[in-house]
């Protein structure tokens, strides 16, 4: 089986968040970069271990500049065996979907793997849009993912309980928590990922269909009004009086 | 050029979220100064209630009957084009999740997802990033829009109006899932979290699952869903869907309650979309109370039950 997994760069998740260059870019100086943990934790390790049990292949792509390239090693780190970086600079998610799709069509994938969203952009539509792009079934936030042969199960989390769904290869998956435990990468594996292949290829030139104005910083917090825990009822009268929200 | 908006459902009704999407998307109608139109499946019961959000018109692909992606967004997109409309309104729910991405690459349309605004002039969009520690404004480039409204972040804005039921079969293939199963675990009457207005949280704190009784009382007299912190969950004490932040579920309800909670920032990015913030705990250097509105430091098995019974006089007077 041939496993395509989608890997983003994001601020740790203790990160400030400023922003320069009057409010239009994220201001990344001091920021600290990890592998997005949607991707990492939850499609990365689910598509070792389905390649640990299944044999197959496990190849990460990202859409970015060479700056993305110690997260790349780090998920060849964990037991990626090869990668490939698209060298562009993507405005929006469908660059970044667009450019994976092709790729993904080049290389004869059976199962695409991607996180529920970016802890940065919080778009959660990769999975979406490479689904429609391949001509492929897809199915947001799985929580398990079995393969058995050409069809796999899902698990999903839906209001108060769970789905189990069927669908056959080729197949797009966005993984959410449960899929997956967190693996650390050891030594052996990071020496291992400095001879592994990082194929850098160049963009088709697809345009962007959004474009980011501004940014900005919600309000600030007013302070924590303290109640004596011995009157609640004085808790009541605020939520009901000055909140309204009772 | 009508708007139009997508709505699923539930035993027959249009969900809350989508219900909340009807009345943005009337509102972004009357913006443009068109009417709005709806798109949804089989199995929703007439209107499914969205008449009473203003909803002109409602297609139903009776021919659809799973919430397949695939299928879905080729049956917006066929109602997309019947209505000659630009400008297509989710919820970015689970199902507005899956297709609303595939229906903006059909549409070749820029997609903005968990919108937290009403559309500006040049229908630029306000949205959360950075897990909600900002916001960004984004403008599209494109003809036709896609907009994803977060769920709870507008409330409802009811439009009393008569909606026209038409069915129709468009061209949308085989479905690419079959559904095996669906385990459900909540009783009856039991609040959907995302759905909850009112919702009290509870942690580690709480030092064990037997002693959660105090916390469904206070929910039950609030009226309130219940949610947890993700050790909680993690160690089995509650079920996995009531885990609340950043891996779990993202809430906005109107108030959180949080019992025995530290405030870690991962659990803070999953409820810091809360209007109002309440947070009871011991230990009066908890994090939490830094993002909280109100709050009470005292011992959560002292303080709950008190606060039940202060609640209890207060609706009996009220």
């Amino acid at each position: 089986m041939k496993i395509l997994v989608c890997i983003s760069k994001a601020p740790d998740t203790t990160s400030k968040i400023a922003f320069k260059d009057n409010n239009t870019a994220f201001d990344e100086n001091g920021v600290q970069f990890i592998v997005n943990p949607y991707d990492e934790w939850y499609a990365l390790v689910r598509a070792i271990e389905l390649k640990e049990a299944q044999g197959g292949s496990v190849t990460t792509i990202t859409v970015g500049g060479a700056d993305n390239d110690p997260i790349i090693r780090k998920a060849l780190a964990i037991g990626a065996d090869d990668a490939i970086r698209v060298d562009m600079d993507a405005k929006d998610a469908f660059q970044v979907a667009n450019e994976i799709a092709l790729q993904a069509k080049e290389g004869g994938y059976d199962l695409v793997l991607c996180g529920k969203e970016t802890i940065n952009n919080n778009g959660g539509v990769i999975g979406g849009m490479l689904a429609e792009l391949m001509d492929a079934p897809y199915v947001p936030l799985a929580t398990k993912l079995e393969v058995n042969g050409s069809t796999a199960e899902i698990t999903r989390d839906i209001p108060g309980g769970e789905e189990v769904l069927n669908a056959e290869l080729p197949l797009v998956i966005s993984a959410a928590k449960g899929m997956a435990e967190q693996r650390i990468p050891n030594m052996r594996g990071i020496m291992a990922a400095r001879s592994k292949a990082l194929n850098v290829v160049a963009p088709s030139g697809t345009e962007a269909n959004t474009e980011v104005k501004s940014y900005a910083l919600p309000p600030a917090k007013g302070d924590c009004t303290f109640i004596d825990a011995e009157n609640p009822e004085e808790l009541i009268k605020k939520l009901h009086e000055e909140a309204k929200v009772i | 050029m009508s708007v139009l908006v997508f709505v699923d459902h539930q035993n027959g009704k249009a969900s809350k979220a989508s219900l909340e999407a009807v009345g943005y998307a009337k509102k972004v109608a009357d913006q443009l100064g068109t009417d709005l139109a709806a798109i949804s499946y089989a199995g929703i019961n007439a209107d499914g209630g969205i008449g009473a959000y203003g909803a002109n018109r409602l297609h139903v692909a009776s021919n659809v009957s799973v919430p397949d992606s695939g299928q879905l967004a080729k049956a917006v997109e066929a109602a997309a084009s019947a209505e000659g409309a630009d400008v297509v309104i989710f919820s970015h729910d689970d199902l507005g999740k899956a297709v609303a991405p595939r229906v903006a690459v059909r549409l070749k349309a820029g997609l903005v997802t968990g919108v937290t605004s009403m559309p500006g002039d040049g229908l630029e969009v306000t949205k959360n990033v950075f897990s909600g520690k900002a916001k960004a404004m984004v403008s599209y480039k494109t003809d036709k829009k896609v907009i994803s409204i977060l769920p709870n972040a507008f409330g409802m804005m009811p439009n009393e109006t008569t909606t026209e039921v038409k069915e129709f079969s468009p061209e949308v293939g085989s479905a690419g899932i079959t559904v095996k199963e669906v385990n459900t675990t909540a009783s009856d009457g039991e609040i959907p979290l995302p759905e909850a207005d009112l919702v009290v949280s509870a942690g580690r704190g709480m030092k064990g699952p037997e002693h959660w009784g105090i916390i469904e009382d206070l929910a039950k007299e609030l009226g309130a869903a219940t949610a947890c912190s993700r050790p909680v969950s993690d160690i089995g004490w509650r079920p996995h869907h009531e885990h609340v932040g950043q891996t779990g579920v993202a809430i906005r309800p109107t108030l959180y309650i949080a019992v025995g909670i530290s405030g870690a920032i991962q659990h803070l990015a999953g409820v810091n979309g809360s209007k109002v913030i309440v947070v009871v705990n011991k230990d009066p250097e908890a994090p939490f109370f830094k993002a909280a509105d109100y709050g009470i430091v005292g011992d959560a098995f002292e303080v709950v039950p008190k606060l039940t019974a202060a609640l209890k006089s207060f609706k009996a007077n009220h």
